[in-house]
């Protein structure tokens, strides 16, 4: 069992990502999936600065830019942001909790291929008669009016990956409930893990009433319901509460990794440990409880009435509470610390005031009266790129520099990243500071061009050339992972010198079972407790022994597939296409033969034996 | 402990569905799959509830028109009982009765086809008497998907205990297929559960107006 | 790093600077309030900007003070703060404080602004205008006056104005911005609140404020502007009581217009109404009603009110706003066709 570290060739590699069950491979599966969409949720982002540069602008049509927007939101929430995210949870988490694997490896595996065809899936709607053009929210009127096949995609796109997302979110609960080293306790557990658990909680509660939404809509659209047929007795309000029941805590799915991914940067390059630990952990279950109460102030301009309105405000006011508190924790943790300004570090010094200035706004709008004129515009547009932006990519970017290394095993080139940090901040800001007053200028969301003689033109022009800094940024950062890559310059366990955490006690890359023996946590910040001590590593929890690993296994890509061409037979059976049907039964068979497979095939995975793990020792040795 | 090992009544556990990892993994994670479950199906009920009795044209049928009670009661008693019988059957499981467990999951089975074909008729009869279709209104159709999901959750459960009756049936218990049992159990007792919602919210209530 | 500390600096100046420069167009902007509910909402703004800028003043010291006096000077390990519950008190309980103080004319804020009983009083005086929403355009009609209009709202100043809303094919939401905040008009229901228009600041803009479609409702969403002109009451009195004189559609003057009426009375009637008479149902006005359509700012919402403009529109509405449902329902029309319908549509004037 110690042909993990041979050379291979390229078709046995790709076989390998194909078939892997291994959380770390899959984690580089999540990266690149969601680094690729977000390159392309990038340019459509570029293509809409370009378009709104100059008033009267015709770079791209009226029709186009819905579909731009659409895609841009879409990809950037559900196909980038949150794999990206995962792939830190997926990289990270198990090691953090000093775990050899997740729970369910196959069904970790499935959720990636779940996600990845959806995504594949909704992006063909652009070589395929269109993407959709109702926005990311897809409200029902407009959308159950979209005419061709662009909603359609979206449907069943979004529906597959979020089955995926969902299947992901039950594997990282049971994992960090039941597979913590001897010694980790709830309480002695990275904040990344804690904000892990409970964006896996958001996920489970938050996904199902989007899949119902979805559903509905597919029912109306495909097979003829007549949910948001107002004529027929339909509400399209029914859309808004369920898309945004899930909507509001989708939010927070993003934000509280980042703010995990955060809270394990400070105390590193601070070198000091995380201030107020207890009421972070609290203040993160809080905001994840908070985040289910507050939907509503998405529809204010609704007409829920004063009631409601007023009850939502409130309530989400609130929610500003807990978020103070960690921004001051983080402040104290560097006050009184050793700060070092490496890449991650200036990503996430950036991150507080950038998030600062988003998260103000957000109480500025939860005031329901004034959000009358904030709603729709683009003062909202500026408030959520500030805090997804500054909030959430900033934290992928701080966390790939970060964890680049611990997944890679070669640390991602710093001049370059401090670059890349400095376009990109800058380019961000101007970009979505003026965003700010273009809304409060009376510059409505949405608009694919706007009429001289407004005072609108001047500092969209500004957003346009920020968004360009942007762009350089990213292509920097590009530069910096090829410079990387082929360098491949090996790094030891702790390449920052100052890792606290149990992933820095082993090696980078981790060898595929993680721990040979589980460590014994005695505390918070385990490896650092060790180091302080005068040790060199974890001691070890148990004596060496054989380990149990899961197979690899080609049936989750093999469901996902069958769902992906099902996807399509069930799109084109509404043009009464012959074909349509057979395919979509092609699809099901499948997934449902695949799923059968699974079921009647005992798996009980295979044991490394305590010799070949000693083998690999002394060959790690030599080596 | 290898889940593949040949078990006896002495060796076999007092919670054979949570003697491994792997088992108590797969117990945990079942649980939180049917809390996802529960919204989901949350969901479902408060749209039926906004759109219960939507109808384009005063013509329509409405709740009260077609719900009847004797249908509906045998349908439920039906399901009530299969729940009944897969708890018989897991209680044999833990004492490490194969065949009385596979009796009673066969009971289990027969009792939710049975459900199954109360509700094929039920839905037949709606749709030709009363001429209320998933199409026809935006009742009609919250009424089916709600009803209709249930259904196809009833659907899986069956073909899935079948599957693992039938690839079990000549190797009998072990601790790799306990949790299996179990689990597909606890989804037959969620499903059971959403129908005495789905009869009090949609057939009780519809049927007072 | 002190250039980060610098770049605070000058990023702060620019704030400062953008501030001071521009509030937007008095006609447009959301910092310029024209009316009781702009006011209002421009107070909230102002209230939540600065207790913002007072948190956001806090953590700014607290950061920049560490970026100095923080930085990794020696390999020093420094001491392991747990954290301090007195601290932790005091951030939980400041902000909560601070977001009382938001929090209750927030609420006041949002029961007022959704008060619109004066409309259901007996002998209620009250302006209500019903206004449906199509795929980019706007129907205004005034129940109490029984006339009907698009495109361009009228109302009085110095009063409350009652709007009833809906759209009658996808979801849109009504906004004037530099008046009020919107209101969507949704498909399946009425949605009913009130504005009101300052007199003084109203003329300080020009008396024509600008409208927004502030929901996407397809390509043409950034299109589909209107136009409100907000006059004294005298005023409004009087060209109610004009429009309520057009029993049947205003004679064309001179030949060239006489021949415009004549193909209008072919190729558009079917849609547009030239009589501002209410009685038909919502559903029935498919097109905008051109009753004072020469009295009006801007054709279709957004072009200048010329006769050349009128002319391009009408040969080729798709090249200014896409996806609208005027395109192809009449015959192309010939130079000298188009010519006559300006001519035409140019004199539709109930007030000189």
């Amino acid at each position: 069992m110690s042909t993990y570290s041979q050379k291979k060739g390229f078709g046995a590699t790709l076989w390998d990502f194909l078939t892997t069950v291994d959380h770390k491979k899959i984690a580089i599966l999540y990266l690149i999936a969601g680094g690729f969409f977000f390159l392309v949720g990038g340019l459509e982002a570029i293509f809409i600065r370009i378009q709104l540069a100059v008033p009267n602008n015709d770079f791209v049509s009226a029709g186009l830019f819905n579909e731009i927007i659409t895609m841009h939101g879409t990809t950037m929430i559900f196909l980038a942001a949150m794999p990206l995210v995962f792939a830190f949870m997926n990289a990270v988490m198990p090691l953090q909790i000093g775990a050899r694997d997740v729970a369910f490896p196959f069904v970790n595996a499935l959720g990636f291929w779940l996600f990845f065809f959806g995504g594949v899936f909704l992006n063909l709607s652009w070589f395929l008669g269109g993407a959709p053009d109702a926005g990311w929210t897809s409200y029902a009127s407009l959308a159950i009016a979209s005419k061709g096949h662009g909603v359609d995609f979206y449907l069943l796109g979004l529906q597959i990956s979020g089955i995926g997302t969902l299947i992901g979110g039950i594997n990282f609960l049971v994992t960090i409930i039941n597979m913590r080293a001897p010694g980790m306790t709830y309480m002695r557990m990275p904040l990344f893990t804690w904000t892990t658990f409970v964006t896996s909680a958001l996920i489970l509660f938050a996904f199902p009433p989007l899949t119902v939404g979805l559903v509905l809509m597919m029912f109306d659209r495909l097979f003829g319901a007549n949910f948001f047929e107002v004529s027929m007795g339909g509400n399209t309000v029914i859309w808004e509460h369920l898309f945004w029941i899930f909507g509001h805590p989708e939010v927070y799915i993003l934000i509280l990794p980042a703010f995990g991914i955060f809270s394990e940067i400070f105390p590193i390059f601070s070198r000091k440990r995380l201030f107020g630990y207890s009421s972070m952990v609290f203040a993160t279950v809080l905001i994840g409880f908070l985040g289910f109460m507050v939907w509503a102030h998405h529809m204010f301009t609704t007409g829920l009435g004063p009631v409601a309105n007023a009850i939502f405000a409130v309530a989400t006011m609130a929610i500003g509470v807990p978020t103070g508190i960690k921004i001051f924790n983080w402040l104290l943790t560097m006050w009184g610390g050793s700060v070092k300004f490496t890449t991650p570090m200036h990503w996430a010094l950036a991150f507080i005031p950038s998030f600062l200035a988003g998260g103000v706004t957000g109480v500025m709008l939860a005031s329901a009266a004034a959000d009358y004129q904030y709603h729709d515009t683009y003062f909202v547009v500026a408030h959520f790129h500030y805090v997804i932006v500054g909030g959430v990519v900033f934290a992928v970017f701080a966390g790939t520099h970060l964890y680049w290394p611990k997944m890679f095993g070669t640390m991602l080139n710093e001049v370059l990243g401090k670059i890349t940090f400095w376009l990109f901040f800058i380019g961000f800001h101007l970009t979505f500071f003026i965003q700010h007053f273009l809304g409060l200028w009376g510059m409505p969301r949405r608009v694919f061009t706007y009429l001289p003689g407004q005072g609108l033109s001047a500092s969209n022009m500004v957003s346009s050339v920020g968004a360009a800094f942007m762009g350089v940024a990213v292509i920097v950062m590009l530069l910096n992972i090829i410079i990387t890559s082929v360098k491949n310059v090996k790094v030891g366990n702790d390449p920052w010198g100052d890792g606290r955490t149990l992933e820095w006690s082993i090696p980078s890359p981790p060898p595929f079972y993680n721990f040979k023996q589980l460590p014994l946590v005695r505390g918070l910040d385990a490896y650092w407790l060790e180091k302080m001590d005068g040790k060199k590593g974890m001691t070890p929890a148990e004596p060496l022994g054989d380990i149990h690993m899961p197979n690899s296994s080609f049936l989750p890509f093999m469901m996902s597939l069958g769902l992906f061409i099902a996807a399509f037979g069930a799109m084109y059976h509404v043009d009464k296409e012959p074909w349509a049907l057979p395919l979509m039964i092609f699809g099901l068979l499948v997934t449902f033969g695949s799923m059968f497979m699974r079921s009647v095939k005992d798996d009980h995975g295979f044991h490394i034996h305590k010799e070949d793990l000693i083998d690999d020792d002394e060959k790690g040795v030599k080596a | 402990m290898h889940t593949e090992e040949k078990m006896t009544y002495e060796t076999w556990p007092a919670a054979p569905e949570k003697s491994t990892l792997e088992a108590k993994n797969k117990f945990l994670g079942f649980w939180l799959f049917l809390g996802g479950e529960t919204v989901l199906f949350a969901s479902l009920f408060a749209t039926y509830l906004a759109l219960k009795d939507k109808v384009p044209s005063t013509s329509h049928a409405l709740a009260k028109d077609l719900f009847e009670l004797p249908l509906t009661f045998v349908a439920t008693m039906l399901l009530l009982t299969s729940s009944l019988t897969s708890v018989y059957a897991m209680y044999h499981m833990k004492n490490f009765a194969f065949k009385k467990m596979m009796v009673w999951l066969g009971l289990t089975v027969l009792l939710g086809a049975g459900f199954l074909g109360l509700e094929v008729y039920e839905f037949n009869h709606y749709v030709h008497k009363f001429h209320h279709t998933f199409t026809s209104s935006a009742f009609g159709s919250a009424f089916y998907t709600l009803v209709g999901f249930h259904g196809a959750h009833v659907a899986f459960g069956l073909m899935w205990i079948l599957t693992i009756m039938i690839r079990n049936s000549k190797r009998g218990l072990n601790l790799y297929n306990a949790p299996k049992f179990y689990v597909a159990s606890l989804y037959w007792h969620f499903i059971d559960v959403v129908w005495v919602f789905i009869f009090t919210v949609v057939y009780l209530m519809g049927m007072v107006g | 790093m002190k250039r980060l500390a610098k770049w605070r600096l000058i990023s702060l100046f620019a704030v400062l600077a953008l501030v001071l420069s521009g509030c937007g167009e008095p006609f447009l902007s959301t910092l310029k309030p024209a009316g009781e509910v702009a006011d209002m909402q421009y107070d909230l703004m102002k209230l939540s900007t600065l207790i913002m800028v007072g948190v956001i003043v806090i953590v700014v010291i607290i950061f920049v003070l560490i970026l100095v006096r923080f930085r990794r000077k020696d390999d020093k390990i420094p001491k392991q703060v747990e954290g301090s519950h007195k601290l932790e008190i005091i951030w939980t309980v400041v902000p909560i404080l601070l977001l009382l103080i938001l929090a209750v004319p927030t609420v006041s804020a949002t029961f007022k602004l959704a008060d619109v009983s004066a409309v259901d009083k007996k002998n209620s005086k009250a302006i209500v205008i019903n206004v449906r929403s199509h795929l980019y355009w706007w129907d205004f009609e005034y129940p109490g006056q029984k006339i009907v209009t698009g495109q361009e709202l009228v109302v009085p100043t110095n009063e409350k104005v009652y709007f009833n809303l809906k759209s009658l094919d996808v979801k849109h939401s009504f906004w004037i911005p530099a008046v009020g905040g919107k209101l969507d008009t949704n498909t399946e229901n009425i949605n009913k609140f009130w504005l009101e228009f300052d007199d003084k600041r109203a003329n300080d803009a020009g008396n024509l404020f600008y409208g927004k479609c502030a929901e996407l409702c397809g390509p043409s969403h950034a299109l589909m502007d209107f136009k409100v002109k907000a006059i004294s009451r005298d005023k409004f009195d009087s060209w109610v009581t004009a429009m309520q004189g057009v029993k049947d559609p205003i004679k064309a003057e001179g030949a060239v217009a006489a021949q415009g009426q004549e193909i209008f009375n072919k190729s558009c009637i079917g849609c547009h109404a030239v009589t501002p008479a209410n009685n038909m149902p919502d559903s029935a006005r498919i097109a905008p009603n051109l009753t004072n359509f020469g009295d009006r700012a801007r054709i279709a919402g957004i072009l200048d009110h010329d006769k050349k403009n009128l002319k391009k529109w009408i040969s080729n509405p798709e090249t200014y706003k896409p996806g609208n449902l005027m395109t192809g329902k009449y015959p192309k029309m010939t130079d000298e066709q188009l010519d006559a319908l300006a001519e035409y549509l140019m004199g539709l004037k109930v007030q000189e």
